[in-house]
């Protein structure tokens, strides 16, 4: 996560009782995720299906969210994933991660750890080697962390 | 804004202090409260984060260092700390006051291996904690049996009972008599010590019990202690009394 | 000297798909996280992860600071010949490390 700022790393007594304060630094909005993911795949159409997003739907801490992508293919010379794309709505920046992949892999099946500052929509696009790109997306919900030490 | 929130936080515990516990071992470590996918994260040796940790405890471990250029492995045979974790805080031979595990490290590095303590939280001597607690891995805490603990653990309770700080609650407050439920999005776990060293998310790094009470007396608004004061073993002396018989899950993750 | 974390099986059948894990020790520090005095710590990050299997490029990652500190990677690679599979990290300040396994395919 983008450390939340002061505000938010207050005691939970203030989360509790007062509505949370909306991140305020400039960040990543949905308008910026779809210009970011344009970035990427151009004018291509992008199809939902063939990806899973396997991300846990209510986070207990923002800083290391698992995620796990999967997309259905072959891994053949000719038919194979090319690359993984991932996008978030709210972090200060709409990219996560790109992996790129090729038949050697066997399986189109990537993990890592993500930070999310906020409950968001994350967005996987795969690119397929015959110039497809397919999509899934998940909403998770990111709760605050309670007795956090300020940031000293 | 803030002192609406504490008036307010007192209210409800007022509120739900009456719902006491069962008869039987209600007892949850803070792994059952978590999510399987951190479940998950901490069980699986090759994705634990603390396991940077460890291995670099096992390195150190084996590295000679101070004036006697001694290796904690040339007097420590492998195994011999298996259960170590589970049984400190304790009062090492020829002392009258408990260490805990971390300190009991310290006492090797300057006694034995004639070297300078390594800082609280340093990434060395969490290193060491972590590689040494590890080998209590799956064993129940058993805290030693040595009568001169009894006023330390006592003062540990008390002031685990008694109110502080400027929220002016009690560690039981939380702990005791409103665990399991919901804090600002967090589950109040039972605080028992069964993962230390923790990797911990909200730290995005390994840290002690002593770092991990540390925040929750930050969350009261009370003064945390310095690192070198004995409350924290006090406190660990007890928390861990508390947990007897639980099983030890270090390395931990913990949200 | 980094601290990282590989996993791979030893041996495997040839043609087997295989999972490969790497963990490693970076602060991922996002550049836009106030630090003590309020003002940005500034950003360190890990940038690139490639692995190569024999010297030949099997898999590539680009992170950005959204990736979680400590960075944990998992992918999967069919087993052709027995070798050595190398990780390496790249990023800001020139940070570069290294790490690698060997497996026996049978
Ligand atoms: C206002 C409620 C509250 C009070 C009071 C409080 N804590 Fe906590 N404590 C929490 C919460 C919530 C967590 C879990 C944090 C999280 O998951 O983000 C926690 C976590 C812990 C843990 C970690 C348990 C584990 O699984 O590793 C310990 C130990 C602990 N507290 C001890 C204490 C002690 C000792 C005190 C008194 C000095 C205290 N707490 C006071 C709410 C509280
Ligand atoms: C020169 C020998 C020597 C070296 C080097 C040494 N120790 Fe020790 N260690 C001892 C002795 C002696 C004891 C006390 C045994 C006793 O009191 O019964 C001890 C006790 C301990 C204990 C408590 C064990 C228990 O069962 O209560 C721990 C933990 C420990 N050492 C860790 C370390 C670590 C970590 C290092 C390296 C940083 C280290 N030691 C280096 C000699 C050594």
């Amino acid at each position: 996560m983008m450390q939340p700022l002061p505000t938010r790393r207050a005691f939970v007594a203030g989360s509790l009782l007062v509505t949370v304060l909306p991140f305020v630094s400039a960040g990543a909005t949905p308008d910026a995720m779809t210009a970011a993911i344009r970035d990427v795949v151009g004018e291509a159409q992008i199809r939902p299906g063939r990806v899973t997003l396997d991300i846990p739907p209510l986070v207990e801490n923002g800083n290391a969210v698992p995620v796990t992508i999967r997309v259905e293919s072959p891994m053949t010379e000719a038919d194979h994933v090319r690359a993984i794309h991932v996008f978030n709505e709210k972090n200060p920046q709409p990219h996560v991660f790109n992996a790129w992949l090729g038949p050697r892999n066997g399986k189109a099946v990537v993990a890592t750890r993500i930070k999310l500052a906020d409950a968001q929509k994350v967005v996987a696009v795969a690119e397929t080697s015959r110039g497809e790109f397919w999509s899934a997306s998940a909403d998770v919900i990111v709760t605050i962390a309670a007795c956090t030490e300020d940031v000293k | 804004m803030r002192l609406s929130a504490v008036v307010g936080l007192g209210t409800v515990f007022l509120a739900t202090l009456a719902m006491a516990q069962g008869g039987k071992d209600q007892r949850r470590s803070g792994y059952q409260d978590m999510s399987p996918a951190l479940q998950r994260m901490q069980d699986d040796d090759t994705a634990n984060p603390a396991m940077l940790y460890v291995q670099a405890g096992e390195a150190l471990w084996k590295q000679k260092a101070g004036a006697s250029n001694k290796a904690c492995v040339d007097c420590h045979d492998a195994g011999s700390m298996k259960g170590v974790a589970a049984r400190y805080p304790a009062i090492p031979s020829g002392a009258d006051k408990p260490v805990d595990l971390e300190g009991r490290i310290n006492l090797c590095r300057t006694g034995q291996q004639k070297a300078a303590p390594f800082d609280a939280e340093s990434e060395e001597l969490l290193d060491l904690a972590a590689y040494v607690a590890r080998q209590s891995r799956g064993m129940p805490i058993a805290p030693a049996d040595d009568p001169r603990l009894a006023s330390f653990r006592a003062h540990g309770e008390q002031l685990f009972k008694e109110r502080q700080g400027q929220l002016n609650l009690s560690c039981a407050n939380c702990h005791d008599d409103n665990a399991g439920k919901k804090l600002g999005g967090a589950t109040i776990p039972q605080a028992h010590p069964t993962g230390y060293p923790i990797y911990r998310l909200e730290w995005q790094a390994l840290g002690s019990l002593k770092r991990r009470l540390r925040n929750c007396l930050i969350g009261l608004r009370a003064e945390p202690y310095d690192y070198s004061s004995p409350e924290y073993v006090d406190l660990e002396l007890y928390l861990m009394d508390r947990a007897r018989g639980m099983t030890i899950d270090a390395p931990a993750v913990r949200p | 000297m980094a601290n990282v974390l590989i996993n791979a099986p030893k041996t495997v059948r040839k043609g087997e798909t295989i999972e490969l894990k790497a963990l490693i020790l970076h602060p991922m520090e996002t550049g836009f996280r106030p630090g003590a005095n309020g003002q940005l710590i500034p950003r360190n990050i890990i940038e690139q992860f490639t692995a190569t299997w024999n010297g030949v490029e099997i898999f590539r990652m680009k992170m950005s600071p959204a990736v979680a500190a400590n960075p944990y990677v998992s992918f999967f690679a069919v087993a052709k010949e027995s070798g050595t599979i190398r990780f390496q990290w790249t990023g800001d300040r020139n940070f570069s490390a290294e790490g690698s396994v060997m497996v026996t395919v049978t």
